[in-house]
């Protein structure tokens, strides 16, 4: 529409072109709001999403969208262009919603205009030929039109109803029922751009965070949303800059999974205490049962529990007689039992002087075993609970490479420290728990201890709710549009016989379905004997 | 919670009973099918309640005509007038008991199905959906129920062959490819919106096998009628095309709002579960894509030039994504929609 209003007053100045450019416009109106085009739209919506189904998305797995790009060569590499990786952002996804809600919008304002004139309309006049209507009735009968027509008024209670005396005399009742259908079909629509707009302002307002925290209520298990930084993953909605973050922090005191004999698990819980908003400066910490599927609702965040693994504890024994212990998380490998791989690495202590420090910092890499087995010397895990933890190491001296300036994956060594020989192995072995391994230089590298970690998502999206609200409505009007048929009926009366002199009247009964006709017939069927039966006991009154 | 071995035992047994009951009960009704008088001449002898009931008149080519030939007061000459109410032929024709027999075997198929599912549910001590052989066994369920109960309104006992085909296929690969022994679920799937949203999601997709067969039946038809030189056998022993038609848009208008709520409360549990309520995960595209379809159907049954033919067309692509749904995105992409055991 609004296209059509902005270029109406251009149009007056020069009429034969603005008038054609109106008349295009005009047109490219009617046609992207006909009823056929939405068809056409809603289809290619239908195949647009589908891509995002058949191949990874960047959005929900980056590195196996990458690899396969790598795969498929220049197949993989055009597709990527043409956003097939992103096909919720793409353009030509979003063009395609696009020019549907604007369909909608056109096509849900005239009718809404159109629905309110007709809340106040009567129902339309009785047609000349009823006989003609789809479902259709005659019957003569020994009663007065009046007493006819007041037994139908009594039957039709309920349907909208006029009456009108025609020219040749006769008389007739138009009724109308079922007019919430549209509403339904209206409140339907509009729920749907309900539900689009709110799901666009998310976009824009929402953001989700992942850390990962030790479930051991130590140092490391405190979580505070007070800044990007404290994330180890970020995801922004388009305006979020990360000085927004409703402040509150959490504190993970422990965790516990329950697994059956087969190693499925039944059970994640972390025991968690919290604190937002008034709490904050007072220090006070509330408990909460973070379980999946019952996240922390606080100060307009969630935190949810998404999953959880091993942090072997090592000390390490210098030659002076000076221990450094070091607790970090290593990652799942096999998420089944929980086979984890990592490292964990030491700065040498005392050691100001960089150049010393690189050649003394040590990393301990492996795998850790919460159930181990071994194959020969080779460790694997048979169960995901920490049963017979072990640790397979190999003890690399050196330097680690992290005043290079590069960012580091916690969960490995730079390998290009070791191709270029300032990274060297010195040892490997596998460890039970309270073992140790004595070094080349008489360092002692002993396994502690087990902690667990917990990963935690936060997401907050203010928007959720009105999307809920939406879909509540879209929901409601949905049904009510499918159940709700919207028909009429129509009942003429006229003396028989013309003159007037026998007392009895034709009744005739004409109903027709403004929807689907489906259904309809048992409807008329009914309320039509019953009107006419009606009109034969009028005869008494 | 412990699982009841025994339980889950019976629970496959009478799994496999039903296939098989579901399988002699096609080949009853195929007899009826192939045997029994077409289309024209059953109808004409057998319909009557039927065409009460729905206004499909005998012969009559469209709703419009039957309806007023059937209800109106005045009498029609030129049509043999149909009783309402008297049904019987007291001499049944050979067929025509192979498939009330066939009838009758549906119906113990469905109650043996269902014990197996209630069983299920006991012995895992859970809502009996938590993998896909459940899943699958609940949408098979429905849409035979959904069958049953349609046949009680329409004349279509002797198309049920062609419903309990995918049904019967669907139990086989569930039965045998699929089957996942009875356990307890994940902590993701421990949830009340388990039973809420799948119970939703199998009731809808159940529900919506059947117009994809009748819209399938429709198009042979209509094939027929355009070229009768096209599915010769098979469109001569179909009902008219608009009471196929009639079918498949009352079963998806049922279906549909139950497929709209099961989504709803899916997003709902994403909320809780993953930390989105929509995420663009494989199986939430797909449910997505199967919803914007029908809702497509439900607009060309509404758009002058898209009725009929186009729209059956569109609602079984919407069957075709459905089932889609159900073995692709499960079996072969990654999402986080996992069931356990598959
Ligand atoms: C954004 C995509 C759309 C979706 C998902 C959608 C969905 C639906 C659904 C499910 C129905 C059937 C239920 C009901 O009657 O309430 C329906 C009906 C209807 N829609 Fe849409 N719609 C969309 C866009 C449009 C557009 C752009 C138009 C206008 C051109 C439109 C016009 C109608 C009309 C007139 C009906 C009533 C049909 C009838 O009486 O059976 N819709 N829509």
């Amino acid at each position: 529409m609004s296209t059509d209003q902005s270029t109406r007053p251009s149009a007056q100045h020069s009429p034969s072109r603005f008038g054609a450019l109106l008349a295009f416009l005009r047109n490219t109106w009617r046609g992207l709001t006909a009823m056929r085009t939405a068809l056409t739209l809603l289809f290619l919506l239908a195949l647009g999403a589908m891509p995002g189904a058949l191949l990874p998305q960047r959005s929900l797995n980056s590195a196996k969208t990458d690899q396969y790009i790598a795969d498929h060569g220049w197949w993989g590499r055009l597709l990527d262009r043409l956003q097939f990786y992103d096909v919720y952002s793409s353009v030509w996804f979003s063009a395609i919603y696009i020019l549907l809600f604007t369909s909608l919008i056109g096509c849900l304002l005239p009718r809404t205009v159109e629905y309110a004139r007709q809340l106040r309309a009567k129902p339309v006049l009785t047609p000349r030929n009823l006989a003609r209507l789809p479902h259709h009735r005659q019957s003569t009968v020994d009663a007065s039109a009046d007493a006819v027509l007041t037994a139908a008024r009594t039957r039709l209670r309920g349907w909208r109803v006029a009456e009108h005396t025609e020219e040749d005399g006769a008389r007739s009742i138009s009724a109308e029922r079922g007019f919430l259908r549209e509403t339904g079909n209206l409140v339907f629509h509009f729920g749907l751009l309900g539900i689009l707009v709110a799901f666009a302002l998310g976009g824009i307002y929402k953001y989700e965070g992942h850390v990962i925290v030790l479930a051991n209520g130590g140092e490391n298990s405190e979580f505070c949303n007070s800044g990007v930084a404290n994330y180890d993953y970020f995801v922004p909605g388009l305006s979020v800059d990360g000085t927004q973050l409703s402040p509150f922090c959490v504190k993970v005191n422990g965790f516990t999974a329950q697994y059956l004999p087969t190693g499925q698990p039944t059970s994640y819980q972390a025991d968690i205490q919290y604190q937002a908003g008034a709490d904050l400066s007072t220090g006070t910490w509330r408990p909460y049962d973070l379980r999946v599927n019952s996240p922390l609702r606080t100060a307009g965040d969630r935190v949810y529990l998404l999953s959880h693994g091993y942090a072997p504890r090592f000390t390490v024994t210098y030659p002076d007689g000076t221990q450094r212990s070091n607790v970090i998380q290593w990652e799942q490998a096999d998420p089944i039992t929980l086979l984890s791989s990592g490292a964990t690495k030491f700065d040498p202590p005392d050691t100001p002087d960089p150049e010393q420090r690189r050649k003394s910092q040590l990393a301990i890499t492996g795998l850790f075993a919460p159930t181990a087995v071994y194959d020969g010397t080779v460790l694997s895990s048979s169960f995901p609970e920490l049963r017979d933890p072990a640790v397979a190491v190999d003890i690399y001296r050196g330097d680690l490479g992290s005043d290079s300036g590069r960012g580091q994956s916690i969960y490995s060594i730079d390998q290009s420290m070791v191709d270029s020989g300032r990274l060297q192995k010195v040892a490997r072995k596998n460890l039970a728990l309270g073992e140790e391994i004595t070094l080349d230089d008489g360092t002692r590298v002993r396994f502690d201890n087990v902690e667990q970690w917990v990963s935690l998502q936060v997401s907050h999206d203010p928007t959720q709710n009105w999307v809920l609200v939406f879909a509540v409505l879209m929901l409601l009007g949905l049904v009510t549009s499918l159940v709700v048929k919207r028909r009429r009926i129509w009942v003429r009366v006229t003396p028989a016989g013309g003159s007037g002199g026998s007392g009895r009247t034709v009744v005739e009964v004409g109903g027709l379905a403004r929807t689907d006709q489906a259904g309809y017939g048992e409807e008329f069927t009914k309320v039509a004997d019953e009107l006419l039966r009606a009109a034969r006991a009028g005869r008494e009154s | 919670m412990p699982v009841d071995e025994s339980l889950s035992t019976f629970s496959d047994w009478s799994y496999g009973s039903a296939v098989a009951v579901y399988l002699l009960a096609m080949i009853f009704l195929l007899v009826e099918q192939a045997f029994g008088r077409t289309a024209r001449a059953a109808a004409a002898g057998r319909t009557a309640r039927a065409a009460a009931l729905v206004g499909a008149g005998a012969g009559g080519s469209s709703v419009v005509q039957a309806d007023q030939t059937d209800q109106s007061d005045q009498s029609d000459q030129d049509r043999p007038r149909i009783t309402p109410g008297v049904v019987s032929t007291p001499q049944r024709s050979r067929p025509e008991r192979f498939g009330r027999m066939g009838a009758a075997l549906i119906v113990l198929g469905a109650l043996l199905h269902l014990g197996s599912i209630v069983l299920r549910g006991f012995a895992a001590g859970r809502a009996p959906w938590g993998n896909m052989y459940e899943y699958m066994s609940v949408v098979c369920f429905v849409a035979v129920g959904t069958w049953l109960a349609l046949m009680r309104k329409f004349p279509i006992r002797r198309l049920s062959a062609f419903t309990l085909l995918p049904v019967v296929v669907l139990m086989f690969i569930g039965g045998t490819a699929l089957y996942t022994t009875a356990a307890p679920v994940q902590p993701s799937l421990q949830s009340y919106w388990l039973v809420v949203h799948v119970s939703a999601a199998a009731s809808g997709s159940g529900v919506l096998l059947v117009p994809g067969v009748a819209s399938l039946l429709y198009l042979a038809r209509k094939a027929n009628e355009r070229d009768p030189g096209r599915f010769v056998k098979l469109a001569a022993r179909l009902p008219e095309a608009d009471l196929l038609d009639r079918l498949a848009y009352r079963t998806t208008i049922i279906a549909f709002p139950v497929y709209t709520f099961g989504i709803f409360c899916g997003a709902i549990w994403a909320e809780s579960a993953w930390g989105r309520f929509w995420g663009w995960d494989p199986k939430e595209i797909v449910a997505f894509v199967a919803w914007v379809v029908y809702a497509a159907y439900l607009h060309a049954r509404a758009t002058a030039g898209w009725r009929g033919n186009r729209a059956a067309w569109i609602n079984v692509v919407g069957f075709a994504m459905t089932v889609f749904n159900l073995f692709f995105v499960n079996l072969v992409t990654t999402g986080l929609h996992s069931y356990a055991g598959v």
